[in-house]
């Protein structure tokens, strides 16, 4: 079943065109991978997803993006209720100058969801989810950012499924982690789709083929390519598409 | 020649440049240990107890300060209490809400003037509006109001720049929470711009409690024999008392009137020195 459909979406910053007449669809529980060069829309794309674009002064947004079948384009879209659903993990780990338990604790508490017995159990699940719970469980207290960027950005991951996402909108989660940390990320990932739909930007091509099951390949604002991501890999139907993995240009 | 090699010697013009800018130091630092010592020195015999409680007696040449040290105090509280909701709020609105457009900036650009406007006009501003229109009467309510309003651009520019000093990501990584914007505003930008506000708080403070211009026709009194009672009296405050007694009554120790000028330097310092531990120690803190 297709949790996210995605048609005919365009998006123009000002007069600028972002995305162009972009139609995809995504099932549940699985890992998308978008690809491109950078500037190619795919930040934009993801970004559309839990409309954070609208931060942004002048952006318009035409198309539809239905989320378990209903319109988030529509305007009369709660925007909360939206981005509890649709969570985003960012480029660079961004915990807040709190405590690990804070961070965890920062949307519940405002959301109401939980009840003050509760919080214990919910940093432990959370933590238990990124793998963080046996090196953490002492350290409950400590600034978030002492920890080493790969410890924060599972806690950003911790931080987010504390709000009970569907889906989770990861945008180069990785780009700021050495190779190791890429790698374990990218297990946790594995481990998360089982409770979680995933699309993931990267820049990283090798991690497109790693962690995903269908990859979309975009260019200058278009969704060039979409498929499964071994076809994508191993045939490519598009020119541009053979060019950019086989490193041509990108 | 000689004026070439000289120009393009560079020990030489180091030394010169490092002279030059060295004795300019010295002579900002100069005038303020001078102001400093003088008022010790000729201030530090009045300052005693009896000074500080005491009512002033035989025509304020004896007794104490003490009335309008209280005016002072109840100056500053009232004047926190108008501008610094308004203030914040409005400094709010213009950093996290308000659209960039012509009409934002131009606002930013008046406040940012306001601060330039001599403190005599707001005084006379506050004259016209609060004392006379709105028949406050020279009162300490319509003296808290025209400090307040001499005061709001430094506390909307303090609490702007606390503001946009908090990272632009805590917004965003909050709103991707399904965290509302207020509550965004709330609970991930203000906590961490809370010790710049309270820098410009202190230094409101600090500049309302020093300032004669705006409460000499608003609410200070030449003499009063006894302590203000409500909001609508008028009350005696430091810089307007010392004011009085170095031009108005005759025959007034000096000791008197420099030990007014330490109490009066005193309380504005301490508040200074306090805004500058505050920020030192957030800067520390922070480390985004």
């Amino acid at each position: 079943m297709a949790i996210v459909e995605v048609q005919n979406l365009n998006l123009a910053y000002g007069d600028f065109p972002a995305l162009k007449n972009v139609n995809v669809h995504m099932e549940k529980n699985t890992i998308t991978a978008l690809i491109g060069p950078s500037g190619c829309g795919k930040s934009t794309f993801l970004r559309a997803l839990n409309r954070m674009n609208d931060l942004i002064e002048g952006v318009k947004t035409t198309g539809n993006i239905l989320i378990d079948k209903e319109d988030i384009l529509d305007a009369k879209t709660d925007l909360v209720s939206l981005r509890k659903k649709v969570g985003m993990v960012f480029q660079r780990p961004n915990p807040f100058p709190l405590t690990i338990m804070e961070n965890i604790l920062f949307a519940p508490k405002i959301h109401q969801t939980a009840q003050k017995a509760e919080y214990a159990v919910i940093v432990e699940e959370c933590l238990r989810a990124v793998l963080l719970w046996d090196v953490l469980k002492d350290k409950l207290h400590k600034n978030a950012l002492q920890l080493s960027l790969e410890q924060q950005q599972r806690l950003c991951i911790a931080r987010l499924l504390a709000v009970k996402p569907e889906i989770l909108l990861m945008d180069e989660p990785c780009s700021a982690l050495d190779p190791i940390a890429t790698e374990r990320i990218e297990e946790l990932m594995w481990m998360l789709k089982a409770n979680y739909t995933i699309v993931i930007v990267t820049h990283n091509m090798q991690q497109a083929a790693r962690v995903s099951e269908h990859t979309g390949f975009m260019l200058l604002g278009e969704l060039i390519e979409f498929g499964r991501t071994k076809d994508i890999f191993t045939y490519p139907q598009d020119q541009r598409t053979n060019d950019y993995i086989t490193g041509r240009f990108g | 020649m000689i004026r070439e090699t000289f120009k393009h010697n560079p020990y030489r013009t180091e030394k010169i440049a490092h002279a030059l800018l060295f004795s300019a130091t010295v002579l900002v630092v100069l005038p303020v240990i001078f102001i400093l010592w003088v008022i010790i020195q000729k201030g530090w015999s009045a300052l005693s107890w009896e000074f500080l409680t005491a009512m002033p007696r035989n025509g304020m040449r004896e007794g104490g300060i003490f009335p309008a040290i209280v005016g002072t105090v109840y100056l500053v509280v009232g004047t926190l209490i108008f501008s610094l909701p308004l203030g914040v709020f409005a400094a709010i609105y213009l950093t996290e809400y308000a659209k960039d457009n012509m009409l934002t900036r131009l606002v930013k650009l008046a406040i940012i003037n306001l601060a330039g406007v001599p403190s005599v006009v707001y005084g006379l501003f506050g004259l016209g509006i609060f004392v006379m229109f709105l028949k406050f009467g020279s009162s300490i309510l319509a003296g808290s109001l025209t400090l307040a309003i001499m005061v709001l651009p430094i506390i909307i520019t303090t609490t702007r720049e606390a503001l946009d000093s908090v990272p632009q990501s805590f917004r965003e990584v909050s709103l991707s929470l399904g965290v509302s914007k207020w509550q965004t505003i709330r609970y991930a930008v203000l906590p961490h711009a809370l010790p710049g506000i309270l820098t410009g708080v202190i230094l409101a403070v600090s500049r309302a409690a020093g300032e004669t211009a705006p409460i000499l026709f608003t609410v200070a009194a030449f003499y009063l024999p006894h302590l203000p009672e409500s909001i609508f009296d008028q009350a005696m405050a430091l810089p307007y008392h010392l004011y009085v007694m170095s031009t108005q009554v005759p025959n007034v120790e000096v000791s008197v009137r420099y030990g007014t000028a330490l109490v009066l330097l005193i309380m504005v310092l301490s508040m200074n020195i306090l805004a500058m531990v505050v920020r030192a120690r957030f800067r520390k803190r922070k480390k985004w």
